[in-house]
């Protein structure tokens, strides 16, 4: 652990700094090339944001964090992504078992035509898990943790699809944390809810850093002072500038990223 | 004032293409005429097969013809159908008649007379009226008869005269006792006697080297004795005792009433008792087995021959047509091959359907069932099992025909998956398999029923394959039945289609099977409506539950 704590932001603190450690990283659809040599370190149990104007491959860059981009035919990546200290494209690990460390949460909610109950256990029954207590007991905790638990607990077992559209998008975030994974992608999880939805969905984040590392991507620079630590802004596929987010919005090192933030342009 | 300063908000009928609409409704409404007509033709035609309709006695003018020998001037008969003759008939000075049309009747007494049908000029008629004590009774043989009851001989040598009050009490109980004992003879010569010698055959097969009779051989022998006796007894008393009728021309005849299936007096009885007698017809018409040569009787073997086919056909379709269409969208990669193989799928559906019945004579009945009959059911050869058509060929034939419409289908289906659900699986940790086999096959199972539909609807109604493969004019037995092991998929069958095709076609007396055709038509129909509609009742069913949201 000697490395880890030289490279913790804070002193005295066991979380590290470079959790997830993306390096050089270029990424293609194709001929198209989304990402430049992207390098970068996303730090333990805590908040990253990625803002930046539309396209600039921010969804592009958290979806090779856990290996979705895998699914498109024709793409190529350069450089290497490390999780806490591993390859994520080391050929000995399986992208499933990766994925099953790494929970997800789509723009667009996108719950299963099952039960409440079937959506958040569903990443327990894909690994084999059958006990009826351990499900009971899972479906309390992440339902809790996705601060749904109330709304939901008297119909675990309708459809998941007779929720409203932010209760959705907190099921899907159950559902994503069901399985205590380390980390937790969400790609602009407030994009299509409103403003009452979205402010919870916002404390929910700040709750669950105490235990995951979060990564969001977000369009919104009110919800990336809001509720993240770490801020990095993206344009055109590379990235311009990775701080402290009180320092991106207060004092940003670059022309380019306070020409973003007072909204010269994107 | 304003309407001609905007006229182009009124006139919106003249927006450029709308009358197209017209056009495309025209189109819709004449399908659907189209679909009715033919509907109507059918069901007008097929239905009146069942209704009992008066019987009416017909005196020609003097000096025509009487079609029906020693009759006199008159003849008994149903109207048929009245249509205009095609040759003109000329009067004594040679010009054209006034009255051009002409009535068939139905004169039953095929044993009497000779022929079923009669065709009448219509100026020829002098007067008709309908005969009060008329009987028609149907029996086992020759079709219906026409007829005056006169007496009744009974088994002890008693006669009742017909105008004996106590007639028609014994006429219905003598009817009942012959019906039960009908029952009880198919019984003893189907299944038990059936069943003795499937055993006998197997006993000989097994013992074919030893010369010497087993004992077994012996009891068999025995058993079927017994059983022989007892049927022939029985047919004896079926013939114990005997009606006497008169037929309209005057000639007596004699039937045992163990011939007899029913009768009624056309004449005489009311709506109700007409109305029962219908729907009695109808229910015997799909209750029972044909006879004489399929143009009298039911249609049972070939309803359930259908029905078994086309659940036999589907339980082999859905499952290759899925797992199929799971690998061209999921696995292969999308290429110039899986283009190719696409295009080939869809062109096999294209393909005339007696070219599957020619491929399914020469793999699945020649190829595959001659080599199950040398490796299992060598004893039984020459007498092929699996090596001659039956009804798990004909399922097969068929699937294969099918098989292209529910990939296709399927296909369809599963593409629509929102791809949203698939990653949000795959996020979860789940493997491509188990993403299939939990998220995208429940999502897509409206729309492989939907393939399912298609492919039954093609399927029930496909004949020319099925006459390579297995389809037969008259099955001994059923392909399910209460004999071990139940189902027999190398049993040949009997499917509603080649019914019609053998009723209209090949019977010795089509026009008196024209109605059945209509009837047997109706009831393809409805059967194939029946399928489908039980097909689609369980996808909307899925639909409610696999619904993919709002969003
Ligand atoms: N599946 C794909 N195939 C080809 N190009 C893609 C695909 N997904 C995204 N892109 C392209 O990659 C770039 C980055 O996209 P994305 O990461 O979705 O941007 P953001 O999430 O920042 O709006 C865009 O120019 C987009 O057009
Ligand atoms: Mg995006």
């Amino acid at each position: 652990m000697t490395h880890a704590t030289e490279n913790s932001s804070r002193p005295g603190d066991d979380r590290r700094a470079d959790y997830i450690r993306i390096q050089d990283f270029s990424f293609y659809y194709g001929s198209k090339q989304a990402l430049f040599d992207v390098t970068m370190d996303i730090p333990e149990r805590q908040v990253t944001a990625f803002i930046g104007p539309s396209g600039c491959g921010k969804s592009t860059l958290l979806r090779n964090l856990n290996r979705m981009n895998d699914l498109i035919d024709g793409v190529r990546h350069e450089g290497d992504v490390l999780v806490n200290g591993e390859s994520i494209y080391d050929p000995h690990i399986e992208v499933i078992s990766l994925r099953k460390r790494i929970g997800m949460v789509f723009q667009k909610s996108n719950p299963f035509p099952k039960s409440i109950y079937e959506n958040v256990v569903y990443p327990l029954r894909v690994a084999g898990q059958n006990t009826r207590s351990v499900l009971d007991e899972t479906v309390e905790r992440s339902l809790r943790g996705a601060a749904l638990w109330d709304e939901a607990k008297d119909r675990l077992h309708e459809s998941a699809l007779s929720l409203s559209g932010g209760q959705m998008q907190r099921l899907c975030i159950a559902r994503a944390i069901a399985n205590r994974p380390e980390i937790l992608l969400m790609d602009e999880p407030c994009s299509a809810l409103d403003p009452i939805a979205t402010v919870k969905v916002e404390e929910l984040i700040h709750d669950l850093k105490r235990e995951f590392t979060i990564v969001i991507v977000t369009h919104n620079m009110q919800q990336a002072t809001r509720c993240s630590d770490r801020t990095a802004l993206f344009y055109l596929g590379k990235l311009i500038e990775y701080a402290d987010t009180q320092k991106i919005f207060s004092n940003p090192a670059q022309k380019q990223t306070e020409d973003y933030i007072t909204g010269r342009f994107g | 004032m304003s309407a001609a300063k905007a006229p182009s908000l009124t006139k919106t009928h003249a927006a450029p293409g709308e009358p197209l609409v017209w056009l495309t409704a025209m189109g819709l409404a004449l399908g659907l005429l189209m679909v009715a007509g033919l509907l109507g033709v059918i069901v007008a035609n097929g239905v009146p097969v069942f209704w009992p309709a008066p019987l009416v006695e017909v005196t020609l003018k003097p000096g025509v013809q009487n079609p029906v020998p020693g009759g006199g001037e008159t003849f008994v008969g149903r109207l048929v159908q009245q249509r205009v003759k095609r040759t003109p008939v000329l009067d004594a000075a040679g010009r054209p008649q006034a009255d051009q049309s002409e009535l068939q009747y139905f004169i039953g007494n095929k044993d009497g007379y000779g022929s079923n049908f009669v065709f009448i000029n219509r100026a020829d008629i002098a007067k008709t009226r309908t005969p009060k004590d008329i009987l028609v009774i149907e029996r086992m043989e020759y079709g219906p008869a026409f007829g005056f009851p006169q007496r009744l001989a009974t088994s002890d040598g008693k006669t009742l005269s017909a105008s004996d009050p106590a007639f028609p009490g014994a006429l219905r109980a003598l009817v009942a006792e012959g019906n039960a004992r009908r029952r009880a003879l198919e019984t003893i010569e189907k299944r038990d006697i059936g069943r003795i010698n499937a055993e006998m055959n197997e006993l000989k097969i097994r013992g074919r080297d030893s010369s010497a009779p087993t004992k077994a051989m012996t009891a068999l022998e025995a058993r079927y004795e017994t059983l022989a006796s007892e049927a022939r007894a029985l047919r004896l008393l079926q013939t114990a005792a005997t009606l006497t009728y008169q037929l309209p021309n005057g000639a007596v005849k004699e039937l045992p009433i163990g011939n007899i299936l029913g009768y009624y007096q056309p004449n005489q009885i009311g709506i109700f008792r007409k109305l029962g007698l219908f729907l009695h017809n109808i229910w015997n018409f799909l209750s029972q087995d044909p006879r004489e040569a399929n143009t009298e009787g039911g249609v049972f073997p070939a309803i359930f021959g259908t029905f078994v086919m086309t659940m036999l056909m589907s339980l082999a379709v859905v499952p290759f047509g899925v797992i199929a269409a799971i690998y061209l969208r999921e696995y292969a990669r999308q290429g110039f091959f899986v283009r190719a193989v696409r295009i080939a799928i869809n062109n096999l559906a294209g393909v005339p359907s007696i070219v599957f019945g020619v491929f399914g004579l020469g793999f699945f009945v020649y190829f595959l069932g001659g080599s199950i009959d040398k490796t299992f059911f060598g004893d039984y050869l020459p007498t092929p099992t699996f090596g001659t058509g039956g009804i798990l060929w004909a399922a097969l034939t068929l699937a294969l025909m099918t098989v292209p419409v529910v990939i296709v289908a399927t296909e369809e289906a599963i593409a629509a998956v929102p791809r949203g659900m698939k990653e949000g699986s795959l996020a979860c940790g789940a493997s491509k398999w188990q993403t299939i086999q939990r998220i995208i096959l429940p999502a897509s199972l409206p729309g492989i029923l939907t393939g399912l539909v298609l492919a039954m609807a093609r399927g029930a109604g496909e004949v020319a394959p099925l006459m390579l493969v297995g389809v037969v004019k008259l099955a001994p037995s059923l392909p399910i039945d209460g004999e071990f092991p139940f189902l027999h998929p190398e049993r040949k069958f009997m499917h509603l289609g080649f019914h019609i095709y053998d009723l209209g076609f090949q019977s010795p007396d089509s026009e008196a099977a024209k109605p059945m055709v209509f009837a047997t038509t109706l009831l393809l129909i409805l059967l194939v409506v029946a399928l489908n509609l039980f097909a689609i009742v369980i996808r909307e069913r899925l639909r409610k539950k696999y619904a993919t949201g709002a969003f």
